[in-house]
This record gives structure tokens, sequence and C-alpha cells, in this order.
């Protein structure tokens, strides 16, 4: 509309992850260096009749009044909000979630929080903030609801923002998945020849966001470049054949971030380990020249938690960047797609300046954002 | 400019502010199909879907279709907002996981698959992005559709299905066209001149 804005920078201040592997960014993170897994078997007849091999988180704790996915969502932004002193005027909370509280369905489904709107308001509140969103869109949620803050900060609406991505392993998400028969018996293999589906994971990941890093300094040096989304128009529920829809929102991720392929120094994939996804991705990586880029899938760390992937999966490369280490794409052995990728299999001390993230959900939507160490 | 709108509620549907159809007091389910049926559209895909994408289909087609609107299908973004997400098919999946759960309706259980539906239809490959808000927010969708890059077309609004309830309100916004201005006092306008008349 406006042709001459002035853009702010954004850029990433902080963040914290809640997740089965550890109760801040720092544990998630040393775990991931060490290839340990966060996944394990459930057998939990309130999950599932069969056992299942998921991520869960195994105590979260917060006040009586809040639910258990509330809970989660609270003791990741509370670590945010202990470090920082944030304007409320001024600050932007953002809940990117697919399912929230759905769990309220068994046990209290006309509980006012079953709305996504209402958890939202209800877990700013109780952190402080006043400008609550909720963006729910599949599982490119977390990247876009970063892009959507980005784009509220870098015109001025606002100075900062705290984007959680939440979603809880329920008895509601293990059947559907269960009856589309997209889960893996065991822990799951992205781009492996092996793979076979999915392990479901829960996790709140909180990113803070400001357009003024000296506030913040001498952490704040990681920008956010620039984005992609775009959808598939193919099927609401299978990936795109030829990947070209993923590629347009990396060439378009790109664009905006003027940075050339040679400046991508690692790819944080999508990689669900359904044999579809990531097969799309292999030929959307090719098509965009990123075959011999270094490439990982958090999954099989996490699980797939949904609407905290983009966030969580973020964070960890976040830190990848700072401490100039790329972290491995656990339960890889042999190649299982068609085009090739370059799967990083161990922990590997490496410069590190700048990475992509990609995400690819149900309903056909694809999100590619570019991210970059920088002094301020 | 928003070049073109469409309102469902009250079981009619109107097209920048003309009735196209009106219901007879019927269930949301029927009032669907049959507007389906009088807007002579053949797209058996239609049938399967659940009610909050069948309600966004059906106004998508006239905000794109009868209007005439042309477009190519990387230049155009779709965001839509709602207030109770895809609760309306979770409830309905939920009910019936208590004796086989239903994989599809499992993959209605997000809200977005209603824009998902719309890009299948109109073969739109741009950006999507859903939000969920308690009410209709004028402010929310004249910003953040004016954040978007200005060449875009973006078919943008509110779909809001529960039940019986039904609430659509779906526009066409362009830079390049004539029409009434996109801000939210005119959005806000659009949407409340066409709320509460007739037919319960």
């Amino acid at each position: 509309m406006e042709s001459a804005v002035n853009l702010r920078n954004v850029w990433v201040a902080d963040d914290s992850i809640v997740s089965p592997l550890g109760a801040d960014s720092e544990e998630n993170f040393s775990n991931v260096v060490k290839s340990v897994s966060g996944l394990s078997r459930i057998a939990d007849p309130s999950l599932s009749a069969n056992s299942v091999y998921a991520g869960q988180i195994p105590n979260i704790t917060g006040d009586h009044y809040l639910t258990r996915f509330e809970k989660m969502c609270t003791s990741a932004v509370s670590q945010l909000t202990s470090r920082h002193m944030l304007p409320a005027e001024k600050t932007l909370f953002v809940l990117s979630t697919t399912k929230g509280n759905i769990d309220l369905l068994k046990s209290d489904p006309s509980h006012p929080r079953i709305h996504l709107h209402a958890t939202a308001r209800h877990i700013a509140k109780a952190c402080g903030f006043k400008h609550s969103l909720v963006v729910s869109n599949a599982c490119i949620s977390g990247v876009m609801a970063i892009a959507v803050a980005k784009r509220y900060l870098e015109r001025g609406e606002f100075d900062h923002a705290i984007v959680v991505g939440a979603d809880e392993l329920t008895s509601f998400v293990v059947s559907g998945f269960e009856s589309l028969g997209a889960l893996s018996n065991e822990q799951c293999r992205p781009f492996d020849q092996d793979r076979a589906g999915i392990n479901l994971g829960e996790a709140a990941g909180v990113v803070l966001l400001t357009t003024q890093p000296e506030r913040f300094a001498p952490d704040s040096n990681i920008k956010v470049l620039g984005f992609g989304l775009t959808n598939d128009a193919n099927h609401i529920s299978g990936p795109s054949r030829t990947g070209e829809e993923l590629a347009l929102a990396i060439r378009a991720a790109i664009n905006e971030s003027r940075v050339s392929n040679n400046d991508i120094d690692f790819i944080s994939a999508h990689g669900t380990a359904t044999l579809y996804n990531d097969e799309m991705e292999s030929k959307a990586f090719a098509l965009s020249g990123f075959s011999e880029t270094s490439l990982n899938s958090l999954k099989g760390f996490y699980g797939h938690t949904l609407g905290a992937a983009g966030v969580v999966e973020m964070i960890i490369s976040i830190h990848s960047l700072k401490r100039d280490t790329l972290v491995p794409s656990i339960g890889y052995r042999e190649s299982g797609v068609s085009q090739k990728l370059n799967v990083i299999e161990a922990t590997t001390k490496k410069p590190l300046k700048t990475f992509l993230k990609t995400a690819s959900g149900f309903g056909g939507c694809n999100a590619a954002m570019i991210i970059q160490k920088q002094s301020i | 400019m928003i070049t073109h709108y469409c309102r469902i509620v009250n079981k009619t549907v109107r097209l920048d502010g003309v009735e196209i159809f009106r219901g007879e007091g019927k269930s949301l389910d029927e009032f669907l199909i049959n507007a389906y049926n009088a807007l002579k559209i053949d797209y058996p895909k239609f049938y399967k879907m659940d009610n909050l994408s069948k309600a966004g289909f059906l106004a998508a087609e006239l905000v794109l279709k009868n209007s005439g609107a042309s477009y190519s299908g990387e230049k155009i973004s779709v965001v839509l907002s709602n207030a109770h997400a895809s609760l309306d098919t979770d409830v309905k999946y939920a009910n019936a996981s208590k004796t086989v759960p239903s994989p599809a309706l499992f993959v209605y259980t997000l809200p977005n698959i209603v824009a998902g539906e719309i890009c299948i239809r109109h073969k739109i490959k741009g950006e999507n992005a859903f939000f969920v808000s308690e009410t209709f927010d004028p402010s929310l969708m004249a910003t953040y559709v004016s954040m978007l890059p200005a060449d875009n077309l973006c078919l943008a609004g509110w779909v809001d299905v529960m039940g019986e309830h039904h609430d659509v309100f779906l526009y066409l916004q362009d830079n390049a066209s004539p029409g009434k201005p996109h801000n939210a006092s005119t959005l806000n306008e659009l949407y409340n001149k066409e709320y509460g008349t007739v037919n319960g």
C-alpha cells in the first residue's frame, strides 16, 4: 500500500523452551548437542489404547487456575519476563497453537478457555501483557507467528513481541494421527529410507523480538532477515508432488533477506518423517539449489510439536548460530528421498552466520524464514 | 480498495450488498447445500467439506468468480479470522471418536483448512494467515492486510461457524482497482450493516 515505508530491523533478544528435553533453552540445547532425544514409548490409556512413541513433559508447574497447556506457556514466558522489563503498551503477545486447550473437550467442554482467543488473553494477562493475537495455521503456525510479529514491529505498531509457540500431547491429536495412519511406532527417522511416520510431541517455545536490540545487548545479535509464505493449492492433507510451492517460499525469503544461496550455512527443515512430506521437501531443496547445504530436522528430538515446532526449532537453530555448532538430525542413517540432501549426522563445530528455517503443513501451507547473526 | 464483498449470515447470502440466496429456516447443513445448488457450482469435493470450509468456500466463490475479479495465483493472499477456530468440527470429531476416529473429520480440525480449500479451488499459491479473535476485528484485518506486499490482492475477512451459528464476511482487497477504501471503519460498516436482518 505505502511505497516508501521505513521498516525497522527486528532482532531476537532472548528465548526459552519448556519441553521433554529440558526446562529452559540451555538445557534443551545441551541435550540436542549430545544427541539425546526427548522421545520415548508411552503407555498411557488416557492418551491412547496403544502405546505411542512420543514426547511428553514430565513435570509442569504453575498456578492452579491454569490448565496444563497454559502452565507450559507461562513457565516458558515467565523465564523471559523475569529477565526483562517489557512495557505492556508497546509489547505484542502472539500465541501460535493448533489446538490450545483442546484437552478440555474431555473434561469440561463448555469451559470458556476452550477458545483460543480466550486462552491467549488469559496467558497474556497472567504474564503482564495487554495486546494478544492468535495465529493458528497448522504446522507452519510457529514460523508464521514470528513473521506476523516481524511485520507489526518493523512498521512501529509495537516495539517488542513475545511469540509463544505451544501445543500439548493430547488424546485428541494422538487419535487423529493414528486414524490417518501417520504415526511411527518407533523413533522417527526424518529423510531416512526406513522412515515410517511421525512421532508426536509437546513443547512451549518463546522468542522475544525487539526493534531496540541495544536494550538487550549483548545477547540480541540475531536478526530476522526475511520470510516467504505460500500455499500448494493441491491437497488439504497431502503435500505438493513437486515441492515447487515450498521452493517459492524459500525464494521469497531469500529475496526479502537480500542474501544469496551461498550465504545459507545450514537449513532447519520441517522433516516430519512421513514418506510424502520428506520427499516433497527434498524436491523443494533441490529446486532451490540446496542439495549440498547442511540440513537437519529436529523431529527426532522433539517429535512433531505442531504449533510449537516452528518456534522451538528456530530457537535451537539460533543457539547453533550463537555457538557456531551444527546440530545433528537424529534418526537419519541412509537417504530415503529422491533428491540429494546433506543431512547433518553429528554435532560439528563450524563458523555459522545464517540459516534458513522451513515448515509445511496441512491446508497446503509453506513457510521459509532466514535468520542471521550480526553485531547490532 | 475493497472491490467485492460477500456476507453470509441469518441463512442469507449477499454479494456486494445484493441478496443472492435466502434459506428457508432449515438447518445450517441444509442451508449450505441448498446455497451451493442455487449458485450452480459444480465441485463435488464441496460435499465432503466441514461446515466451516463450506461457508468459506461459498463466500470465496462469489467474491472471486461471480464478481468477475481477475488475478494471478501467486499474487493473491488469503487472510482469514474467526472466533471458534475449528471447534465445530473438533466437537464432531471427538464425538465420532467415541466409536471409531474418523480421519476424514480429523483433517478439518484446523481452522486454516478452509483457506486450503479456497486455495485449491481458485489455484491460489500466495500466502495464507489464520487469526483467532473473539469478534470480527476490523482493525486487525485493515492493519494486517495493509502490511502484505502492495502488488498482491488479498481475499480477507471472517468465517465463523459453530453448530447452527454462522457468520461470514469475505472481501477482496485490490490496490489497483476502484472500490471502497480499505480501512477499519469501512470494514466495520460493511460487516455490521448486514448483520441481524430477517430469518433466524
